[in-house]
């Protein structure tokens, strides 16, 4: 799923510093799964607008609805009166926020929340980033582990030298992707493998616009 | 005789490492190379070192040819694209410079500009195909080139890397992409070492043991903190904890003769880095009986 994480307020609040009715809209789907967007997430970050606002002595309304998904327009026309409100905080990840400014093209339309990676739910609370979206999966070649999403250089052939007793150069306790490409590969014995050269990446399909059209 | 002769004729050779400044004044640069000349048969100029950004390293090759000696021009994967890393090696070939040392290079993060979008859109391994391609007359993309390059490609590896068996794997991956020869990442645990080159002897490519000297006790300390695949035992710290300053240092450049001594005798050569102190190679080259 889609993770992402919370602005903080003081980024919020300067955000809608210009307005006085501002509608906070959650997502249902997976920023709720990660308590970032959905209807606890948008009850906590409104009403924490609120009394920062009236601290400044500065009351603010914050309209709080949530739907099932903003990535898709059958869901936002479940938006209400929108137009009640000078501006709309979104607390989806980036396409549901984009997704509420084409909804609504005459309103302002402001970030709540950082995304940051498609994840996996290792434990309560705790997500690992697991794909980039790069367009050309590899996962048959590298034992199930993704060394485009899991190695921090993307490395494609094995481990490079900075990795430290299975943990990645970069700090932080990280697991080093080549490592644990290795061990699976060894587990699984595909070593054999794990020897041939892979190839570098298409990265033409790692972004530049990309759309599909299950219709043709 | 070049690198590449020297060391396919199966001679002893010494290389050793410059660091460009971050900066334009290069005069202690030159005098450290000028030092050089003469001891060494390669000098490796480093690639944004660290991830720490210094002088680009084709106009530092330059600066060490035109001192006369022959460069190793370090390639890291880490700052440009596969346009702007072919483009270079084109550039270095009408230079004149001969070998190459392919790297994937350090993550930014452990640089001094935290903030910037790491590249590597290729790294060691298929960088080694690429110059192996543009030697052959062709691109990545498999264009032909107006006059192909001529270049002696080599890699690096890390033999007291631990778990060492991925790293062998890519070892024998780099040797299969077409590297010559090989310099390491700094040896200090030589049971560990021997072992290695027992198993890389199968591949019949020309290894230069990684000699970085060690200046202090605290500095010893600090590469098993912080350095990966680097451990330096507790009998040589304890061999230069007495030690201060240029005691330290003077003690430092008997163990890394020592060193080199030991490994003569089962490597093709050596690579002395040593880190600002390059003027003191030729006391540690004189200490190893070279």
């Amino acid at each position: 799923m889609i993770v992402a994480e919370p602005k903080s307020l003081d980024e919020i609040k300067a955000m809608v510093d210009a307005y006085d009715r501002v509608l906070m809209v959650g997502c249902g789907t997976c920023v709720e799964v990660c308590l970032t967007g959905g209807e606890r997430a948008v009850n906590l970050t409104a009403t924490a607008l609120r009394l920062a606002r009236k601290v400044d002595g500065r009351d603010i309304e914050v309209g709080e609805q949530t739907v099932i998904r903003q990535c898709d327009f059958e869901y936002l026309d479940e938006v209400r009166d929108a137009d009640e409100y000078q501006a709309i905080v979104s607390l989806a990840c980036g396409v549901g926020i984009q997704g509420i400014a084409r909804k609504f093209p005459n309103t302002p339309v402001f970030p709540g929340v950082n995304t940051t990676f498609m994840g996996f739910n290792e434990e309560y609370g705790y997500y690992t980033e697991m794909c980039k979206g790069c367009g050309e999966c590899i996962l048959h070649l590298t034992g199930g582990v993704c060394p485009v999403a899991r190695c921090a250089k993307s490395l494609l052939n094995g481990p490079c030298g900075g990795t430290n007793n299975g943990k990645c150069e970069i700090g932080g306790d990280k697991d080093c992707g080549w490592v644990l490409i290795y061990n699976k590969m060894e587990q699984l014995g595909t070593l054999d493998k794990f020897k041939e050269i892979n190839q570098p990446k298409n990265y033409g399909k790692a972004g530049n616009i990309r759309s599909m059209d299950i219709r043709k | 005789m070049g690198f590449k002769e020297e060391i396919q004729s199966g001679n002893f050779v010494v290389t050793a490492e410059v660091g460009p400044p971050k900066g334009t004044d290069i005069s202690e640069m030159k005098h450290h190379i000028k030092g050089l000349k003469g001891k060494v048969t390669a000098l490796n100029v480093t690639d944004n070192q660290s991830a720490v950004m210094r002088i680009c390293t084709l106009a530092v090759a330059k600066e060490i040819m035109d001192i006369g000696i022959e460069p190793i021009y370090q390639m890291t994967c880490r700052d440009r694209n596969r346009l702007g890393l072919q483009s270079d090696l084109l550039g270095a070939a009408i230079m004149g410079i001969k070998n190459v040392l392919a790297l994937t290079g350090d993550h930014p993060v452990l640089g001094d500009h935290k903030d910037a979008k790491p590249v590597f859109d290729i790294e060691s391994v298929q960088l080694l195909e690429v110059i192996n391609g543009l030697n052959e007359g062709r691109d990545m993309a498999g264009l032909e080139l107006q006059g192909a390059t001529d270049l002696f490609a080599g890699a690096i590896v890390t033999p007291e890397s631990n778990p060492l068996e991925p790293q062998f794997a890519k070892f024998e991956k780099k040797v299969s992409a077409g590297a010559k020869f090989f310099q390491t990442q700094a040896i200090y645990d030589m049971p560990k070492f021997m072992k290695f080159m027992e198993r890389a002897k199968a591949h019949d490519v020309p290894i230069l043991a990684g000699i970085l000297l060690l200046k202090s006790a605290g500095m010893a300390k600090y590469l098993n903190k912080f350095v990966a695949g680097v451990s330096v035992p507790q009998e040589l710290i304890d061999e230069l904890t007495p030690f201060k300053g240029e005691d330290a240092l003077k003690k430092g450049i008997e163990i890394a003769g020592r060193q080199i001594a030991e490994l003569k005798e089962v490597c093709a050569g050596v690579h002395v880095m040593a880190i600002g102190a390059e003027d003191r190679v030729p006391d540690i080259l004189a200490a190893a009986g070279l």
